[in-house]
């Protein structure tokens, strides 16, 4: 390491426009990251609108109403929920973190196509700028699925929601392109495949599933276009189309997306839990592979969205036979790290508590997940808020979770400064309490059979719906903490050394923050990413 | 199993679950039973041995030296085999039941239901029109759903049953109620703005009482529209809060006379009594409230509960009050 030969990625060259014109991959994550924070407190404050909303039942005389109508609900619901997966989950670790660690693990200057690597950002903003303008154009109120006929026929700018979508999801095919070659043509002298850290693993094979599978997403919403603006009937039955083909095409790339959306969280949690018990990683090649096996197989369940849509009875089971296989490799995960802390020593600084509150919430989310994979339970739970509890362990409790701790993780290498553990800690303990107190009692909910996108509900729904929304207040408040200990660590914090955790991976061993060639010397790679002996 | 049943069943339909309508909701509430156990246990393990090892190789020192053990197949083989048998347990399992949702017994009383934004209407073979969907006990029933405009779910949670209603083709499901009394069905696919007002009665009665119900209903279609308006005043029991035969107020205004008059209402004003007031009436009871009433007013909505012919015959009656 030594002594700094230059400086430091974020003082290179001085003044906004450099940062706008920027190659460098660590300058367009932190690009990537003010967007996507801020698009997650635009969606964050409507998920609170919509507890706020579900608080109390609108009783007749409008008590426990707090947006104006029915529609102003399912507006609100789709903005949270499109804005959550489509400008906050499914970039949220790939670009921001995946941009700035993945070269750096694997010992490289920058990604293959740096250029590249810029317009994709330019690509998601203009999307996302688009996706925003429809919110002041006519909100939209399909929910973040566009379901068809509904979203053929309701009067708002699906159109231009759509096309936003369709930009977003080139920004991704681009990303994933990008990190593709990369992984294959610029790692160091001596890191094999099988030597990369797992957070690269993970990368590598969201990267193949974006480039794969978002594609499909913008041949259905062109598919879609064409018949809004010119009549072409494809999906709805008045022009002799079928509203079921839509459903097939649209999780054919959005079950895909779910593990887009996990998949890197699964990455990062392998770093984290190393790390932090100095542990070697229990079957590395177990938890590599299966990467590449739950992004191969994700491609065959779609039709588990479906079994109430109408499909064949054949079709419902064959698609419910496959998920159970995708479970397999998420066990192996799951088990893997358990077994990594086996005999380890452990940390409890809060990237790591993020990361046994990964293990925790994912694991409910997995056994949900199996639940909902069961044909005849789902026939009941479908479409309830059990559902909508089990993807929010998944997302949130899984995703969200990880891009916290291997936030605070990276912290000290993206800024060059320490946060705030304390802070950090209780930003934790609220939103970890809070997460549970607001989505358990929607598993509930939905057994006791309350649909989801409900703007209303019947009477006996009412106490469970008053603790979730509670619970959604403390996640608010942990936030909170989490924000005050971020601007806190950029504006005071200390100054960090190059390795604060003593991690074994790569992006460890130049300076925080790296400069911009990231390596004084091209590293030479001779044993495996978590060497903790 | 007849243990399993005996324990778990009981205990998991009073408390998590709805009321169990049909021998299929039963069977589905014993599996599930069992994969919440299940799950239980999984997650015992998975959580309970992460707070372990957590506390129990908590670090020491800075210094402290970790074991350095790469894998261990058996392990490995052992937690990929044992979820997989689980997970092939529980497939196969669902599949069983799920065959049976499946599978239309010939024999059934069949229903057209239709649903469009946001009401569903089910039509029997004699013709009968109704927005309470009727069936008798013990009798199998199939009902087949249609859908007007966009997407509906036709969902029962007491009979663990879903189905889709998709424009432009014909889907189904059937059950067999075997308890008496009304249970809910909800629109589950998301539809608009009154997607969660979508909400209809379904009413299991005696096979006699469905007999009558049925014979009254097609009745009904042959007399005269304010003699229809008459029966539905009964049937949906707003006799209860309205006089019809004299002017004084029960717990609603009377509705004697009433037609054509000039009512004071709390919103400021007054009110001329014509066909959209008496509509609007019905369908929101809190957009004006009659001065001398209680504001909020204790009268439901049956918003989404009227077909448009109930209501054009309620009206007609209230006109016939004189």
């Amino acid at each position: 390491m030594g002594h700094s030969s230059g400086k430091s990625y974020i003082y290179e060259e001085p003044g906004l426009k450099s940062w706008f014109t920027s190659l460098d991959h660590k300058r367009i994550a932190i690009l990537y990251f003010v967007a996507v924070m801020f698009f997650f407190l635009v969606g964050g404050i409507m998920a609170l609108l919509l507890r706020l909303e579900l608080f109390a039942p609108n009783t007749s005389a409008n008590v426990g109403q707090i947006l104006k109508n029915g529609d102003a609900y399912n507006q609100v619901l789709t903005y949270h929920g499109a804005i959550m997966v489509f400008m906050v989950i499914i970039p949220g670790i790939p670009a921001i973190l995946g941009n700035f660690f993945l070269p750096l693990q694997i010992g490289a200057k920058d990604v293959a196509f740096p250029r590249l690597n810029l317009m994709s950002w330019y690509v998601f903003m203009l999307g996302a700028s688009l996706a925003v303008a429809t919110f002041f154009a006519s909100k939209i109120d399909t929910g973040w699925t566009f379901y068809t006929p509904y979203s053929i026929r309701t009067g708002s700018s699906v159109v231009m929601m759509v096309v936003a979508a369709f930009i977003m999801g080139m920004s991704s095919i681009l990303t994933g392109l990008n990190f593709i070659v990369t992984v294959h043509r610029l790692r160091a002298p001596g890191m094999t495949m099988f030597r990369m850290p797992l957070f690269t693993w993970a990368i590598y094979s969201t990267a193949v599933l974006q480039v794969l599978a978002t594609p499909v997403l913008g041949i259905t919403l062109l598919l879609l276009m064409m018949e809004r603006v010119f009549g072409v009937g494809i999906f709805d039955p008045k022009l002799g189309g079928d509203p079921v083909l839509f459903q097939h095409f649209f999780w054919f790339y959005s079950h895909p997306a779910v593990y887009i959306m996990i998949l890197p969280a699964m990455g990062v949690i392998s770093e984290l839990i190393t790390t932090y018990s100095k542990k070697t990683i229990f079957g590395y090649t177990a938890i590599a592979l299966s990467s590449i096996g739950i992004a191969a197989v994700s491609f065959f369940v779609w039709g588990h969205h479906m079994f109430v849509s109408g499909q064949s009875e054949l079709a419902g089971v064959l698609f419910s036979f496959i998920t159970m296989l995708v479970g397999v490799p998420t066990a192996i995960k799951m088990f893997n790290w358990l077994a990594t802390l086996y005999k380890g020593s452990i940390t409890f600084s809060a990237p790591m508590l993020y990361a046994l509150g990964f293990m925790f919430l994912f694991a409910i989310g997995g056994v949900t997940g199996i639940i909902l994979a069961v044909t005849a339970v789902d026939v009941h739970f479908h479409d309830t808020y059990f559902v909508v509890a089990h993807f929010h362990y998944v997302m949130v409790g899984g995703t969200l979770m990880a891009i916290m701790g291997g936030f605070y993780h990276w912290f000290p290498k993206m800024f060059g400064k320490m946060y705030n553990e304390l802070t950090a800690q209780l930003s934790w303990v609220f939103i970890f309490i809070g997460f549970n107190v607001t989505f358990f009692p929607q598993f509930i909910l939905g057994a006791k059979g309350m649909p989801r996108r409900y703007f209303d509900y019947i009477p006996e729904y009412e106490q469970l719906n008053k603790i979730s929304t509670v619970g959604s207040w403390l996640i608010g408040i942990g936030f909170l903490f989490g924000l005050y200990t971020i601007i806190r660590g950029l504006t005071s914090g200390a100054k960090a050394p190059p390795n604060p955790w003593g991690s074994k991976t790569l992006e460890w061993q130049t300076e925080s923050p790296p400069t911009m060639h990231n390596f004084d010397h091209d590293p030479i790679v001779t044993a495996g990413p978590y060497e903790y002996k | 199993m007849a243990i399993w049943t005996l324990l778990m069943n009981k205990a998991m339909a009073d408390t998590f679950m709805p009321a169990q309508g049909t021998e299929i909701a039963k069977s589905v509430d014993n599996l599930y039973a069992f994969l919440v156990v299940v799950s239980f246990i999984s997650c015992a393990i998975l959580i309970g041995g992460m707070i372990y090892f957590a506390m129990k190789y908590k670090r020491k020192s800075a210094n402290d030296k970790t074991a350095y053990i790469t894998h261990d197949t058996r392990l490995e083989v052992l937690w990929s085999v044992v979820p997989l048998i689980i997970f092939m347990v529980v497939f196969a399992w669902g599949w069983v039941i799920f065959h049976d949702m499946r599978s239309m017994p010939a024999d059934a009383l069949e229903i057209q239901v239709t649903g469009k934004q946001w009401a569903w209407t089910a039509e029997y073979k004699n013709g009968v029109k109704s927005v309470d969907i009727v069936v008798p006990v013990n009798r199998n029933v199939k009902i087949v759903l249609a859908s007007e405009d966009v997407l509906h779910s036709f969902y029962v949670p007491s009979f663990r049953i879903k189905q889709d209603a998709i424009p432009g083709r014909y889907t189904n499901l059937w059950f067999n109620a075997t308890k008496l009394g009304e249970f809910h069905v909800f629109c589950a696919e998301y539809c608009g703005t009154t997607h969660s007002g979508m909400i209809t009665r379904l009413k299991v009665v005696s096979q006699e009482d469905f007999d009558k119900w049925l014979t009254s209903e097609s009745e009904i279609g042959t007399l005269p529209i304010a003699e229809r308006g008459r029966k539905y005043f009964q049937t949906r029991a707003c006799a209860s809060c309205h006089n019809v035969d004299n002017p004084a107020a029960k717990v609603g205004p009377s509705l004697y006379q009433l037609f054509g008059k000039d009512e004071s209402v709390q919103e400021g004003g007054t009110v001329k009594v014509d066909e959209n007031y008496i509509r609007e009436s019905i369908l929101d009871p809190q957009a004006k409230h009659v001065t001398g009433f209680p504001k909020p007013s204790p009268m439901p909505s049956f918003q989404g509960q009227l077909s448009e012919s109930e209501l054009a015959a309620l009206i007609e009656y209230i006109k016939d009050l004189k």
